[in-house]
């Protein structure tokens, strides 16, 4: 049968199994809109093209599915770059699509005209421009595909205004090969044996996890190892709740805000797993003075991401699941007749580290600590919600001190640190989960960057929380003044800002505020009892410190304690 | 160190755009850039020339491994490979210089492209070291514009 290019591209999407795709309307898709009523698809309209990205990133992130994005061509699509960036720098499959202008005034500076395709060439996985609507149907399945498969990512298809009204004879293919993309997934059994090999001989070894446990959905397999050789697990901020926190060997995030214990365990190591994690400059501190005695065991399904800061001993080339599922597989009998090298006096070492420096802060009378609104979200809801968070001081708190039970439940711009991410991506995650609790960990500034988007949450009934940990500063900035630039808190201090509660209000959702500390749980509990959207404006102690820190540029082993 | 990399890719458009785009993104350099169709419809070939350690060396490879759009690379400078660049050379041939210029073409197996009464167009192929050694030679006379196709190469026969 014969379709237009807007029905080719509807149809695709149902048939990729599509529920929800955000977007916003404007001259160049306004063809996809006209078809969009006849599709079983959900659209979400959002207020800011960078709300569309970011919620199609958080449906991502909480779902594991692919998340849509539909803008129109120009500022629709330039508004949406910021979003593609957050989404590749975390390796989030999600597929935006971008009206054009027609295919004959391309490169005219027509109205609404820019090269989508060049400005997003360095941050996607790839992306097409369609001139010819009989690629399209095939355009689609590879978007799907390559955006899913290999390393996560976001990909884009740019769809000029005519290609979109002409007709073809549609066939969506069934599958796909790609002569030029050819992920692995399996990993060498000769490397498998060299880690089962090392990692029942070392001393103290430690696993280090990243985003790629989550994406591979292999967080149960990592906990089998993990309790099998009794190891200590840290993770990146990408990876909270692969591990759960109340497992004994669970020692929190590591890097520049880790806790002491993971930075010490990692530093003193014979053996690190690194498993989907990149050896990030905010993990690595000083790379010189990186782990110095570990032999490293780097398993990631990128190639380009091993050997690219560290030298590794062992480097696997495999999708983190598949390397999890072949190395029980050796390991399993093996310890069956033999178990593994006895390694006590290394968890010991370890357990001390944890209790001599927890993280920890000590809440006044007055004063509402911004740590303790955080502990307090987590005991609320038993570490099951689902947590999204802005950028900067909030962040890092809500990484640090909520206890998280379950992967895909802590969604965060880890690579880029988007300011305004939190909230639309709350939005998206409550969209495809509308019975949990979703929570958006908010700062006063990064809330402000996509605060439009209450219209979206109240019009939908997403009964997104928003609890902003008001400090009055660009908290995070104003703690570098602080410490390194002699306190000269230049354009940091956000003393000018809008009354949330009526701003929530306005909106026509919830407000509430808190200055109280006894007030905090009650509020809260208030709050996350109610099926709307609410935001919580909790007055917190204004010059409230991150801690512990690594100085940017020192080795994680000097942190910055209090 | 100079490497010289082989990379087919599928010939659409913008994948020169996301080759370089990788190279200059990344703060890799690129000395030289061939790009031709091969016998295989669709997919072309390019040879690159770039400098750098073992360490940026393998993550270039890596990278440009890693573009959707390309198919296969080839780090020539680890095998045996025969290499070879055309160049163009507009030269000083007047009165006297003549002589001299048509002299070291001889040696240099250049060929005499284009004659006119006080200049020579030649042409020249060979590798990176003689057309630097002719260049060399040709300035003491006057060269008076270069064209260069930047290198191609190919891995040679009978290895593994
Ligand atoms: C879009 C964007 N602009 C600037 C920054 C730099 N930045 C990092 S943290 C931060 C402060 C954020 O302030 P707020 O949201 O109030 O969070 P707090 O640190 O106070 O918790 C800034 C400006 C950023 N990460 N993102
Ligand atoms: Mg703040």
């Amino acid at each position: 049968m014969e379709l237009t290019g807007a029905q080719i591209l509807l149809e695709s999407l149902r048939r990729e199994g599509v529920e929800v795709v955000f977007g916003f309307p404007g001259g160049a898709v306004i063809d996809i809109y006209d078809q969009l009523p006849h599709y079983p698809l959900r659209h979400v309209l959002v207020r800011h093209e960078q709300g569309a990205i970011h919620a199609a990133d958080g449906y991502a992130r909480a779902t594991g599915k692919v998340g849509v994005c539909l803008v129109t061509s120009g500022p629709g699509a330039t508004n949406t770059v910021t979003g593609i960036a957050t989404a590749y720098m975390d390796s989030v499959p999600v597929v935006i699509i971008t009206g054009q202008v027609p295919t004959p005034l391309i490169g005219n500076d027509a109205f609404q005209e820019v090269d989508i395709v060049g400005i997003t060439r360095s941050c996607t996985k790839h992306n097409y421009l369609v001139k010819d609507v009989r690629d399209l149907a095939r355009v689609i399945k590879e978007a799907f595909y390559l955006a899913s498969t290999g390393r996560p990512g976001p990909v884009l298809i740019d769809l000029p205004k005519d290609v979109q009204t002409q007709l073809t004879e549609y066939k969506y293919p069934k599958t796909i090969k790609m002569r030029s993309y050819n992920p692995t997934y399996a990993p060498n059994p000769k490397q498998v044996a060299k880690v089962a090999e090392v990692l029942r001989k070392a001393k103290k070894p430690i696993i280090y996890a990243g985003g790629g446990v989550i994406a591979s959905e292999a967080s149960d397999d990592l906990a089998w190892l993990a309790r099998a050789l009794d190891i200590p697990v840290t993770a990146t901020l990408m990876a909270l709740g692969c591990f759960p926190a109340d497992d004994p060997r669970w020692l929190g995030m590591l890097g520049m805000h880790g806790t002491y214990a993971a930075n010490m365990a990692i530093s003193h190591a014979d053996l690190i797993l690194a498993i989907g994690s990149r050896f990030d400059d905010r993990v690595t501190g000083k790379i010189s003075e990186f782990a110095k005695n570990a032999k490293i065991v780097h398993i990631d399904i990128d190639p380009t991401s091993i050997q690219k800061n560290v030298a590794v001993h062992i480097p696997v080339v495999a999708d983190c699941k598949s390397f999890l599922t072949a190395l029980r597989d050796i390991l399993e009998p093996a310890l069956a007749t033999e178990p593994a090298a006895s390694h006590e006096a290394w968890t010991t070492k370890v357990s001390d580290w944890k209790a001599e420096k927890p993280l920890s802060y000590t809440q006044n009378e007055t004063t509402i600590k911004p740590q303790f609104v955080v502990e307090t979200i987590s005991k609320l809801t038993k570490g099951e919600a689902v947590i999204t968070t802005e950028v900067g001081q909030n962040q890092m708190w809500a990484a640090q001190f909520y206890a998280f039970t379950k992967p895909r439940s802590f969604i965060s711009s880890g690579g880029l640190g988007t300011m305004g991410f939190g909230f639309p991506a709350a939005i998206g995650a409550q969209m495809a989960f509308p019975d949990r609790l979703v929570i958006d960990v908010a700062g006063d500034g990064s809330i402000q960057m996509c605060i439009q988007e209450l219209a979206t949450a109240v019009c939908y009934g997403l009964p997104v929380k928003i609890v902003i940990l008001n400090n009055g500063y660009l908290g995070m900035v104003r703690q570098w003044q602080e410490l390194f630039y002699k306190k000269n808190y230049c354009a940091t201090c956000l003393d000018v800002a809008p009354d949330f509660v009526k701003l929530a209000e306005a909106y026509g959702a919830a407000g509430f505020r808190v200055t109280d500390p006894a007030k905090v749980e009650s509020t809260l509990a208030e709050a996350f009892a109610l099926p709307r959207p609410v935001i919580v404006d909790v007055v917190v102690d204004r010059e409230e410190n991150v801690a512990p820190m690594v100085p940017a540029g020192k080795s994680i082993t000097e942190m910055i304690l209090v | 160190m100079r490497h010289i990399l082989s990379i087919l890719v599928e010939n659409e458009p913008g994948v020169l755009a996301r080759v370089a785009g990788l190279f200059s993104g990344r703060g890799y350099n690129i000395e030289t850039l061939n790009v031709a169709p091969t016998l295989t419809e669709g997919l072309s070939m390019m040879t690159i020339t770039t400098t750098g350690d073992e360490a940026i060396i393998e993550q270039i490879v890596k990278q440009l491994r890693k573009l959707v759009t390309t198919l296969k690379v080839v780090d020539l400078t680890e095998v045996k490979s025969v290499q070879r660049e055309m160049m163009l050379l507009r030269v000083d041939a007047e009165g006297q210089k003549r002589v001299e210029v048509l002299r070291i073409v001889d040696i240099f197996r250049c060929k005499v492209v284009d004659v006119s009464p006080d200049e020579l167009v030649l042409e020249v192929t060979g590798n990176q070291e003689k057309l630097t050694a002719l260049i060399n030679l040709l300035q003491r006379i006057g060269i008076k514009e270069v064209a260069r196709t930047g290198a191609v190469a190919m891995k040679r026969g009978m290895q593994e």
